[in-house]
């Protein structure tokens, strides 16, 4: 292929010449594009943090520019003091709760998952068929028509405003999409490297440590993104479930805050980028592997 | 012999304690052993395994739904909640009552045509940024995809709020924009204190659709691209070779070739975007404007504004699952038939 178009160019070299400079103008323009689609996606985050880093009178002007000329951390003190939101909570009251919830959510489902996943990709038995088929069933279900009588189960259970009680529901509700994922995953561990070890003598824990979670961590770490994504954003069931204020995840935290204080941006956007941070942190840490993971699992279906 | 008749001779001098523990161990194990051989023997392993999954799953998603079914069928409202009072069958009336409500039928409306708008536009944009990264060079689809899997992350609550600051009408720069182009545009001093939030919900949803368009095409953009590496590029050769320009051997090779993805695609894009309740929560105010209801909205504020009617809530929330899965069948089965699962 090479030596072919290096001949041609030997031959003509004007016409060379004209397709490289065709070449050259494509690739400025793909780039142009990629670029102007990042900038675009990328601004609303921009705005963000720059409205979070403006005194008022910069942010209620008649001509918005896009960095703030005085710079000021006042509102991120604010939101950090507990001033701004008129709950007397410092905002890490609600850190705290979002970040137990989602970690101690993240584990449970993870280590569920697994079990499940190795029980669907390794075994033959007579409710697997079923087991897959009510996985993809049970997703169909909108989340919000759950939250009635969710309500009233926890609410008998006297579970209603308590954190504990949300992480099954969290780890519960990221399960069916998990051990689909991780299916993939467990599937793609060759049985005979597990033979052998057994055949060595290895226990079955060891084999499960030493040679299928090794293989199956990248599928691990997707699962825990959308275990992280869906229990650090959910917003309904904290929403109904939730009363008592020191109680309040990071998005019922920001939601109360925006309707209570619906013209104090500043502020609004210092919470809102304290509670970002996080999530886009942790996806740009884990970015390459979440990506390949998620796509090798859902792909290969 | 010698040794192990030595052994024993320690193990008893060394102490009733350690010698209690050594004669207690062979039936313990034989103990475990029995469990296991148990196990073995009956196949309970993949059981095993799948208990605590399967309790979660059925305690959080099965039961519950079960359960919405069960109310929709009965009088169900604060004094069944309270406990003073039992529940009574109800035949289908939540259901004639849903039915001539007229708030149902406008968040029926708003609900169909946001989210026929959101499918048809986030697959465009999705398919569009797919594509755009598979020809960029790793570099730049490095960047891109970086850029977009930050509004991915971006949290829903966060999200919104962002953007109902954008469209604000005191300060946001979409009225502030709006308010300097000009008259053929469009344009005009009229946008400064245009309010897109409360005034009903085609400029609420305007925002909505915006919103959820920016924070859910790169799932579609990625998965895109994942199908797109695995078409091979001697497909495409080819096809130049036989004069086939880019519109053309997207139709004829790239779309043939997705069609299994972008069928899950859409179906997952139906399914999330007939249930957005989050961002339209937000934006319409907090359940405040009931005439920017989406189906989502409505039965929420049926189950929990007062007074609270269970009964009712339910049936929206079954009349809605019961449309998606009409959609789902209907389009799964449309798509068999042009062979797409084959």
């Amino acid at each position: 292929m090479i030596g072919m178009s290096a001949r041609a160019g030997a031959v003509r070299p004007y016409s060379a010449r004209a397709s490289r400079r065709v070449k050259t103008t494509r690739k400025v323009a793909l780039n142009g594009a990629g670029l102007i689609v990042a900038l675009l996606v990328l601004f609303p985050i921009f705005w963000m943090v720059s409205t979070a880093f403006k005194p008022a009178t910069e942010i209620y002007t008649l001509t918005p520019h896009p960095l703030p000329a005085h710079p000021t951390v006042s509102n991120f003190d604010q939101v950090i003091n507990g001033q701004a939101a008129g709950l007397g909570l410092s905002f890490w009251t609600f850190f705290r709760n979002s970040l137990f919830l989602t970690l101690t959510a993240v584990l449970l489902a993870s280590a569920l998952s697994l079990l499940a996943a190795v029980a669907v990709a390794r075994f033959r038995f007579r409710l697997r068929t079923s087991f897959l088929i009510m996985l993809l069933v049970v997703q169909m279900v909108p989340a919000n028509a759950l939250v009635i009588p969710l309500f009233l189960d926890y609410r008998s259970l006297n579970l209603l405003d308590s954190l504990p009680g949300l992480v099954l529901l969290y780890a519960g509700l990221a399960l069916p999409v998990s051990i689909w994922l991780l299916r993939n995953f467990v599937a793609t561990v060759p049985k005979e490297l597990e033979e052998a070890a057994a055949l060595d003598g290895a226990s079955a824990a060891r084999i499960f440590w030493r040679i299928l979670f090794p293989l199956v961590w990248p599928g691990l770490v997707a699962v825990s993104t959308l275990a992280f994504i869906t229990a650090w954003n959910e917003f309904v069931f904290a929403l109904t479930f939730l009363s008592t204020q020191a109680h309040y995840t990071l998005p019922i935290y920001v939601q109360y805050f925006f309707s209570r204080n619906g013209a104090n941006w500043g502020s609004i956007m210092a919470a809102s980028t304290l509670y970002t941070i996080p999530p886009v942190v942790f996806f740009l840490i884990v970015q390459r592997r979440m990506v390949g993971g998620l796509v090798a699992g859902s792909v290969k279906g | 012999m010698v040794d192990t008749v030595g052994d024993r001779q320690a193990t008893t001098a060394a102490g009733s304690g350690r010698a209690f523990r050594g004669r207690a161990r062979p039936p313990a194990a034989s103990r475990w052993q029995s469990v296991t051989t148990f196990i073995r023997r009956h196949k309970l392993a993949p059981y095993l395994l799948l208990v605590p999954s399967l309790a979660a799953i059925g305690l959080v998603l099965i039961w519950p739904t079960l359960q919405v079914g069960l109310y929709s069928f009965q009088n169900f409202g604060e004094a069944q909640i309270v406990g003073t009072q039992p529940a009574t069958w109800a035949g289908f009336s939540n259901f004639t009552t849903t039915l001539r409500d007229p708030e149902f039928w406008l968040s029926l409306r708003t609900t169909v045509v946001f989210a026929a708008t959101l499918v048809t536009l986030t697959m465009i944009t999705g398919t569009l940024v797919g594509l755009l990264l598979n020809r960029l060079g790793r570099r730049m689809a490095a960047f891109v995809s970086g850029a977009a899997l930050v509004a991915w992350a971006t949290p829903a609550v966060s999200a919104s709020v962002i953007f109902v600051w954008f469209f604000s009408p005191d300060g946001g720069i979409v009225n502030w924009a709006l308010a300097r182009l000009p008259h053929w545009l469009g344009g005009g001093a009229h946008w400064a204190q245009y309010n897109w939030a409360t005034t009903g919900p085609v400029p609420a949803y305007t925002i909505a659709t915006i919103l959820v368009v920016w924070q859910s095409f790169p799932f579609i953009a990625v998965t895109v691209l994942a199908g797109l590496k695995s078409i091979p590029s001697e497909l495409y050769e080819s096809a130049r070779v036989d004069g086939a320009g880019p519109w053309q051997s997207f139709r004829k090779i790239t779309y043939p070739m997705l069609k299994p993805i972008f069928l899950v695609l859409v179906l997952l894009s139906v399914i999330w975007d007939f249930n957005v309740f989050t961002q339209s929560y937000v934006i319409t105010g907090a359940l405040g404007n009931r005439d920017e209801y989406n189906m989502a909205l409505y039965s929420y504020s049926q189950a929990f504004l007062q007074p609270p009617q269970v009964g009712l809530g339910s049936a929206i929330a079954l009349i809605l699952t019961a449309i998606l899965m009409i959609i789902t069948i209907g389009y799964v089965r449309a798509n068999i038939k042009q062979g797409a699962l084959a």
